[in-house]
């Protein structure tokens, strides 16, 4: 034993140090690991690690308010809550789950499910009322959380409801301006970032790391409270008294193109916007019929749909005539009541015919004949230049969505009668915005403007104010045209066939149009009538459109009143208008 | 015979005390408790109602008894021990066995026993069972280990205690510590190196093969998958796909590894111990020190233990005779391997196992019977001539 223990001492400890440095080798290799790991794979661990211990709660930003141009709200938010689950921290499932369930008026499986899911936090409803939320918070659960946020909401309920438009679960908009501005008004989320240990419980020594919400920027509108809600009771008068399907009114400045009012009757409740009319409520709707109805109450017909605009476009072969020089307003011709133009006899709504008359009165009385040999006149070729040039071919690029364009023969396909069809405004489809947009320009000394709402954005206490700019095209028309297209269009109003707008005392331009919807010899009709004032340096310009009017139709008959009458109230109110230049005692309108 | 030498040395020459051994393990088990409530404190203070340092408490008590137990071996010349050779090897397979009726269930395994409310791992007992035993057995086979038949009979021997502790204990990793310092201690007996590369080699090539087909069977979508281990290597190779499962806590270590950097989050800033790894005071304690003490304090704890180890081969290269080298060369052996598994466990080197890291990670059983292996080094040390060194 001995010899075993002294002989051999050498080769033992040369396997004792190879021993040892096979250890060193290993422990390099797993420093070598660690290098690795700790050194270059640290971010990306340090990342998951992070999102790990985190837990995000966000804070919704406070949506930018709409403001008109008095400064009134007409889409604010209200604060409601949200209601989540953090599944970690919950104390006892099954109270919770019936405590939820009865004040959120879920069905318990519902509740239960998302309860029972293994998240780091679980939305269970959002936009419940506060004093929901509230008694929901008194119940003191452990795991529920409720948090507030915001909640569109529309002081005036229907009011202008197809030019704002509403927002959805999430606060984005859903249609009109709520739509267009949502890059101003939906602002930045915030955020909270809790540190928790494995079992959610929020680690209080590691304190939570918040990040600001950034509340969306107001966006301020021309269009005028006062203006639209009286427009919007002309309008439903209009509808009832006319058992009219629908009634719009548009009221611009023809100068700026800026909106005053956009009435689309009926209109529809903002804060319940999924809610349709109560006689389709009733019914039994599949959820695609549903929705069906729903866009179609929700769409705005100014801009959306296009119709027949019949003689208010006597205005644009007018002004086209005027402009290319084939008509001067002293011409005189002599209406028979019909006109033939190739094999086609094309009637004048007086049968009898208006007999010898000048160009003013052939505007005055409306006169297809006249209106079509002047069509006749321009030709082809320059009607469809003027047609283009005046813009109708494009759209307005008003800041709504959803602008339908304008439905218009193919040049190639316009033969004579389609000129003359054309030239008192039938066999083509505009929208109204369009034709209210292209009386402005006639009117404004020959600028096209570009129709809106938003003037400008800015913040909460108004600071960082950004205004819009918005593309004018100037001479559409020459200022002689403009002028002399006023001159006849004011006559229209004094003793032609817009004198039921005529106001005692008020220059005032327009034009009526009454005309049969398709299919032709369908008996309906639509009424419209387009006016502005002062008639000399228009500040002002509406267009009312009446839909299917029963009984009366014609446009000078039940249109032109209604334009009357919202000058009458909106002339004097307006008083940064200079419209008293013909009136004597100023205060006698009121 | 050794025994009178070594008391006869004692009367002319003063006692060698290794202090340097001393302060490194002192040193490594202050750290350790260190560790152990930086680790435990949070959970501590969840589960027992307020009380952070019960971990710690419960390691200190350990620490202080393994301390008492390492002077007393310390002080006592090893060839005493050899006596017991037999004994310890046949208490070892007797209280392997004692778990299948007795034993006590932790965690999903049966590794323990409860002896007079104190519970004990046997596995830790066979350790140091076998270091004795082998160092024994070697001592009395001589020459003959040199011969095919005395290499096989040292590698059969831990074999029975192997398998029983794999298959009673589901302890894979003990059995892997067992066989790995047997092969050592042969190693270091055995002049011979051919056979031992080819050992490597063919146990290398081994695991490779049943890597290869549990991939293949993965693969092929074998329900199966061989069981446990197999899901376990599926988890190594990509634990971010087993992350609810197999992968979980390698990749909650990973997390915790990674996001210490080089400078680490300071002492008692981990997050990971916030329940995240469970249980980091234990198997995983290695994963919180990079976290709060960065690659820096893990390379100094790796330092620490290269120290031990060059102090045991000193210790071993000095002993006066053949069995206390083989003595002070088992429990290198047994330290190494053990620092090694868990630190390639810890950092997914290798797929995981439970495996402690000595002097650091919680466990009475574990701390006692490393002190007292300490003891029977520091014993051996001591019948080193200081006129050798």
């Amino acid at each position: 034993m001995k010899e075993a223990d002294h002989s051999h001492k050498t080769f033992h400890r040369n396997k004792t140090v190879t021993v040892l440095f096979l250890c060193l080798a290993v422990f390099m290799v797993l420093i070598g690991r660690l290098v690795y790991l700790m050194v270059f794979q640290s971010e990306y661990y340090m990342e998951k690690a992070k999102e790990l211990h985190e837990r995000e709660r966000s804070i919704k930003a406070a949506r930018g308010r709409i403001i008109d141009a008095n400064g009134e709200i007409l889409a604010d938010n209200r604060t409601v809550c949200t209601i989540s689950v953090i599944h970690n921290q919950i104390e006892d499932a099954e109270q919770v789950i019936a405590v939820l369930s009865k004040e959120l008026g879920l069905s318990e499986d519902y509740v239960r499910k998302r309860v029972e899911k293994y998240s780091a936090i679980e939305k269970i409803k959002s936009n419940v009322d506060k004093s929901v939320g509230d008694t929901i918070r008194s119940y003191e659960l452990a795991g529920v959380k409720v948090d507030e946020d915001y909640k569109r909401y529309y002081p005036y309920d229907s009011l202008a409801s197809k030019v704002l438009g509403f927002t959805g679960g999430d606060n984005q908009g859903i249609i009109g301006l709520e739509v267009i501005y949502e890059e101003y008004l939906q602002g930045e989320a915030g955020m909270i970032l809790t540190v928790t240990d494995a079992k959610g419980v929020e680690v209080p020594e590691a304190g939570e790391e918040r990040i600001e919400p950034v509340n969306g920027k107001d966006l301020y509108i021309s269009l005028d409270m006062n203006i639209q809600s009286y427009a919007t009771q002309l309008a439903m008068q209009t509808m009832e008294t006319k058992q009219a399907e629908s009634v719009s009114i548009i009221v611009m400045n023809p100068q700026n193109g800026e909106i005053k009012a956009m009435v689309n009757v009926p209109e529809f409740d903002l804060n319940n916007p999924y809610t349709l009319p109560e006689d389709l409520e009733e019914a039994d709707l599949d959820a695609e019929k549903k929705q069906e109805l729903l866009n179609a109450m929700w769409r705005n017909g100014c801009i959306n749909d296009t119709y027949e605009p019949g003689s208010t476009f006597k205005t644009v072969t007018a002004a086209a005539a005027l402009e290319e020089g084939v008509v001067t307003v002293d011409d005189t011709f002599s209406c028979p009541g019909y006109v033939m133009v190739e094999d086609r006899k094309i009637r004048c709504h007086k049968v009898a015919g208006h007999g010898a008359e000048n160009f003013v009165q052939a505007t005055m009385n409306s006169c297809n004949p006249v209106f079509v040999t002047v069509g006749l006149r321009l030709g082809v070729d320059n009607y469809y230049k003027y047609f283009k040039q005046f813009g109708l071919l494009d759209k307005t690029g008003i800041d709504l969505p959803g602008e339908a364009g304008t439905i218009m023969h193919k040049k190639e396909n316009i033969g004579l009668v389609e000129l003359a069809t054309i030239s008192f405004g039938q066999s083509f489809q505009i929208t109204p915005i369009q034709l209210a947009v292209t009386v402005s320009s006639f009117v404004n000394g020959g600028r096209r403007v570009t129709p809106h709402f938003g003037v400008r954005v800015a913040d909460t206490d108004g600071s960082n104010s950004q205004s819009f700019a918005y593309q004018v095209r100037e001479n559409v028309v020459s200022a002689e045209t403009s002028e002399t297209m006023k001159y006849l269009l004011e006559q229209v109003v004094e003793s032609g066939g817009g004198q039921k707008a005529y106001i005692e005392g008020y220059r005032i331009g327009g034009k009526t149009a009454t005309s049969q919807t398709l299919p032709r010899g369908s008996g309906k009709y639509i009424a419209s009538f387009i006016g502005f004032a002062p008639a000399d340096n228009p500040e002002i310009l509406a267009l009312c459109i009446i839909n299917h009017p029963q009984g009366v139709y014609y446009g000078g008959q039940i249109a032109a009143p209604v334009v009357k009458q919202l000058f009458e109230n909106i002339l004097p109110y307006l008083d940064n208008m200079d419209y008293n230049n013909r009136s004597d005692s100023s205060g006698s309108h009121f | 015979m050794a025994e009178r030498g070594s008391s006869r040395r004692k009367s002319n020459i003063a006692n060698f005390m290794d202090y340097t051994l001393l302060f490194i393990v002192i040193f490594l088990l202050g750290f350790g408790l260190v560790m152990v409530y930086s680790t435990s404190s949070y959970s501590a203070n969840l589960q027992f109602d307020g009380d952070s340092a019960w971990y710690f408490r419960k390691q200190l008590g350990a620490t202080a008894v393994g301390l008492v137990a390492m002077m007393v071996v310390a002080n006592i010349p090893y060839h005493f021990w050899e006596r017991f050779a037999m004994l310890g090897y046949i208490v070892s397979v007797v209280l392997i066995l004692l778990i299948i009726p007795f034993g006590t269930e932790s965690h999903g395994a049966k590794r323990w026993l409860n002896i007079a409310g104190i519970s004990v791992q046997p596995a830790e007992i066979a350790k140091l069972g076998m270091i004795l035993f082998l160092a024994s057995m070697i001592c009395s086979m001589g020459k003959g280990i040199r011969q095919r038949k005395g290499f096989l009979t040292v590698l059969a021997v831990p074999m029975p205690i192997a398998l029983m502790l794999w298959r009673i204990t589901s302890n894979l990793s003990s059995a892997i510590i067992v066989m790995g310092i047997a092969v050592l201690m042969l190693f270091v007996a055995c002049p011979d190196y051919k056979r031992f590369v080819i050992l490597g080699l063919v146990t290398i090539a081994a695991a490779a093969i049943i890597v290869f087909i549990i991939v293949k069977m993965a693969e092929s979508g074998a329900d199966d998958l061989g069981g446990f281990r197999g899901a376990r290597i599926l988890a190594w190779l990509n634990p971010e796909a087993y992350a609810s499962g197999k992968g979980f806590q390698t990749l909650q270590g990973l997390y915790a590894i990674g996001s210490g950097g080089i400078l680490g989050k300071g002492l008692g800033n981990s997050k990971q111990k916030l329940g995240f790894i469970p249980e980091a005071q234990n198997d995983m304690i290695f994963s919180i020190i990079c976290e709060e003490l960065g690659l820096f304090g893990a390379i100094a704890v790796i330092l620490m233990f290269i120290m031990l180890i060059w102090r045991f081969m000193i210790i071993a290269n000095n002993a006066p005779d053949l069995f206390g080298a083989l003595l002070v060369v088992g429990a290198l052996g047994h330290i190494a391997i053990q620092v090694i598994l868990n630190i390639a466990v810890v950092t997914n080197t290798i797929p995981n196992t439970g495996i402690s890291l000595p002097f650091i990670s919680y466990g009475g059983t574990s701390v006692l019977f490393l002190l007292i292996e300490i003891g029977l080094v520091l014993s051996v040390a001591k019948g080193i001539r200081l006129k050798d060194l």
